[in-house]
């Protein structure tokens, strides 16, 4: 599985705010002019074009990315004297396991108004799949991000194409390209190499049928907590345009290209980055349209009180190893969710509700948290993990958390399955009618649930180097929404 | 195959052939001298602005209702009506909208409107302002008849002897191109006379286009716009069969769902489409 994390960042704007409310109405004298960007469109030709002097900005590397594979080739190019080179590592590399980054302005941005999309031509060294490419990415606040997932290489030249959500409102861009490309099959994938060229902003003139969508198109109903703030990036905001060839092309798009509408502004408030604040118990919809065009599909929330306040965990720190909690400091973490395409559809993660730090996951099917470093347990007796389901109970709670000790060489693991089921699911998973972990779930109370940490002898769990933590639904289960706090492990 | 691959390549490098010696004119002579056929249509004969809300002049229109033998002989999927959810007229516009619904057994309904026995005319300018609807499926037509099209009894011709004026078909699922075509005996269906016109930086379902042809007795000049794309000779046709083209034919214009010329409709086609003409004129000398 790859693990490519892309995430919208939420942007500030609050300055905004500020200058509109101190500045008086006055005409504007004949001197004043107004900024003005650079049009170019293009962004490699056959050399960066007004890009950075880093020309690449890498994803971090400490959560996986490879910055070695980045170059140029003189020898293959679709045209002209050079093209981008980018070497895919195997997933296993010693220098990261997949490659990704950006591309920036080298001034204050670009006006990219008069374009309507982002192209480049790009073959692969084998028939392989790109999960992401894109612009809109500056890693400042990414608020006009645009995503196009996985792309199919052919080892011939190929044309794609990006449609650009809404020009009208890239003013001043600065992210002018993303990319994010792991290796073929399955761990530890194969690597291989692909170029790209002539990268540049467009205006073809033959997009049109514009489908924007949120939701895959449906009117969605949830429950949520007073208090809680969520991004409509979480709900599948989409735009589609119909190229010439007659494809229909979907990206990803940004809130930011949105105009949001709450039906009660007393309930549930939405701001220009697509943050959603529930201020006031009832029931609001909210709707969209983009560019004057109506979205397909909504998102019904539904507000009941406010939102509970997690147990506080009481053991001293010396006998702690903490992964989320206020409680305690925590170990460093990769990441909360790794968005492991393709099967995962957990969205969501480290959030704020009510000044409360917590783990919030929607579209859950199955989540993992991956230790930067990991962790050596050998001394805990148990994992505690605070759980909360919404306050419409699912009808049917089975999960499954597995502790893994997952490296190049070997994998091992420890599971044990809650939600009050009656038979055990593997050989490897605890006794499911240890009370403590085999928990009564009440809608909207937390549940805190302790796992006895088991002998190796019984699971295989290799217990010095514990790197992975996977929360998942199992069998028949519709869990789909959930909160968590005070992951930990304890000793007694 | 084959043979079709050759034949049209034949007809390419014929046109290509006409429209340089066409270029090289224009490029050449500011007036069109005298020796060169220059038909000029400017007397309106016909027109239909489409001006009165909720009427259909049944001086000019009459309707083909329902599937044909055979869908109309191409397997088209539709069933034309002539209800106001399938025509009508609103704010200067005729809409023809193709539904997907279930009637009389089929699953599509859309509407197909001709002049037949009421305006038919040998030669002239024949043109339309529409705008095309989209997607997978669709396949709007806007095209001439002969006037003694029939089953070949009582003065009538069979289909393709009595001749085919194509003055534009389209693919939904292809919005940039249109095609102009002529059949008639030797050169029918997959062997017509064709070409296509794409639009560079525009796309035909996104507004309107003026689609017209001149026809004269020896050549049908086909445009788009201010575009003159194509013209077929008397000559050109004679090569493959024979000029049917000097007697009066009527119009047709009809909004088809399916059939063998642009295949069924997919999950991606949105329904209802339309096919708005903002208007319909026809000139003689």
């Amino acid at each position: 599985m790859k693990t490519t994390k892309y995430k919208y960042i939420k942007a500030t704007f609050l300055f905004l705010l500020a200058l509109s409310i101190t500045s008086c109405e006055r005409e504007l004298s004949d001197k004043v002019e107004f900024a003005t960007y650079g049009t170019t469109g293009d962004i490699f030709t056959d050399t960066p074009v007004g890009l950075t002097d880093q020309f690449f900005v890498s994803f971090d590397p400490a959560g996986g990315a490879n910055t070695e594979g980045f170059g140029t080739d003189e020898s293959i190019t679709y045209q002209g004297a050079s093209a981008i080179r980018i070497d895919v590592p195997a997933g296993d590399d010693a220098n990261g396991g997949y490659i990704g980054g950006i591309f920036v302005d080298r001034g204050t941005g670009r006006n990219l108004t008069g374009y309507d999309v982002l192209t480049f031509w790009a073959k692969g060294s084998t028939t392989a799949t790109i999960a992401l490419v894109g612009f809109g990415t500056d890693f400042i606040d990414d608020k006009y991000a645009v995503g196009l997932e996985n792309i199919k290489l052919s080892t011939d030249w190929r044309k794609y194409t990006i449609p650009i959500p809404d020009a009208s409102k890239l003013i001043q861009e600065k992210g002018m390209f993303i990319f994010s490309a792991g290796g073929i099959g399955v761990f530890p994938e194969m690597g291989y190499t692909f170029w790209m060229d002539e990268l540049k902003f467009e205006k073809l003139g033959t997009l049109g049928q514009p489908q924007p969508a949120m939701a895959n198109k449906e009117d969605k109903v949830e429950t949520k907590f007073l208090g809680d703030q969520f991004s409509m990036a979480d709900y599948g905001l989409r735009q589609t345009f119909n190229l010439a060839s007659g494809i229909n092309q979907t990206v990803i798009a940004a809130p930011s290209y949105f105009s949001f509408t709450s039906s009660d502004i007393e309930v549930a408030r939405v701001n220009e980055s697509g943050i959603v604040s529930l201020v006031g118990s009832g029931s609001a919809k909210i709707t969209a349209s983009i560019a004057g065009v109506s979205v397909a599909g909504s998102l019904t929330v539904n507000v009941a009180g406010g939102f509970p306040v997690a147990p506080t965990p009481s053991l001293a720190a010396s006998d702690v190893i903490s992964i989320f909690s206020d409680a305690y400091t925590d170990e460093a973490v990769n990441y909360y969710n790794g968005f492991w395409a393709p099967y995962q559809t957990t969205l969501g993660g480290e959030t704020v509700i009510d000044g409360q730090n917590v783990l919030n996951y929607t579209n859950f099917n199955f989540v993992g948290t991956q230790l930067t470093t990991p962790l050596d347990i050998s001394e805990m007796t148990h994992l505690s993990i605070d759980i909360l389901m919404p306050e419409v109970l699912p009808t049917d709670i089975d999960m499954l958390i597995t502790l893994k000790n997952e490296s190049a060489t070997e994998t091992t693991f420890q599971q044990q399955r809650i939600g009050g089921q009656t038979y055990a699911w593997d050989p490897r998973t605890g006794d499911i009618n240890d009370t403590e972990s085999n928990a009564t779930f009440e809608g909207g109370v937390w549940k805190t649930i302790k796992i006895p940490i088991r002998p190796t002898a019984e699971t295989g769990l290799d217990k010095t180097g514990v790197n992975l933590i996977i929360i998942e639904r199992i069998k028949s289960s519709n869990v789909t929404d959930l909160h968590i706090d005070n992951l930990y492990f304890y000793k007694e | 195959m084959d043979k079709n691959n050759k034949n049209s390549m034949r007809i390419t490098t014929t046109l290509l052939k006409t429209f340089g010696a066409l270029v090289l004119l224009i490029a050449f002579s500011c007036n069109l001298d005298e020796t060169q056929t220059v038909a000029e249509f400017k007397n309106i004969v016909l027109s239909d602005e489409f001006d009165t809300d909720d009427f259909i002049d049944s001086d000019i229109w009459t309707f083909d209702i329902g599937n044909g033998t055979n869908g109309w002989g191409n397997n088209e999927e539709q069933f034309y009506t002539k209800r106001t959810e399938n025509v009508s007229v609103q704010n200067g516009i005729l809409i023809i909208k193709a539904l997907k619904e279930d009637y009389s057994g089929f699953d599509y309904t859309s509407s197909k409107i001709l002049t037949k026995g009421l305006k038919e005319q040998a030669y002239g300018r024949f043109e339309a302002r529409i705008q095309l609807p989209t997607g997978q499926g669709m396949w709007p037509a806007f095209w001439l008849l002969g006037a003694n099209c029939g089953d070949g009894t009582a003065d009538t011709e069979v289909w393709p002897n009595c001749g085919e004026i194509d003055i534009m078909e389209y693919r939904g699922q292809e919005p940039t191109v249109v095609h102009g075509s002529v059949h008639g005996p030797g050169y029918a269906a997959g062997n017509a006379i064709t070409k296509t016109y794409a639009l560079e930086n525009d796309r035909f379902d996104t507004g309107f286009h003026v689609f017209g042809i001149e026809w004269t007795p020896e050549y049908i000049n086909y445009y788009v716009d201010d575009v003159l794309y194509n013209q077929i000779t008397r000559a050109q046709v004679e090569e493959k069969g024979t000029w049917v083209f000097d007697q009066p034919f009527y119009i047709i214009i009809n909004l088809a769902v399916g059939g063998n010329f642009i295949g069924a409709p997919n999950e991606e086609t949105v329904f209802p489409q339309t096919m708005l003409i903002d208007y319909v004129r026809v000139y003689n000398k």
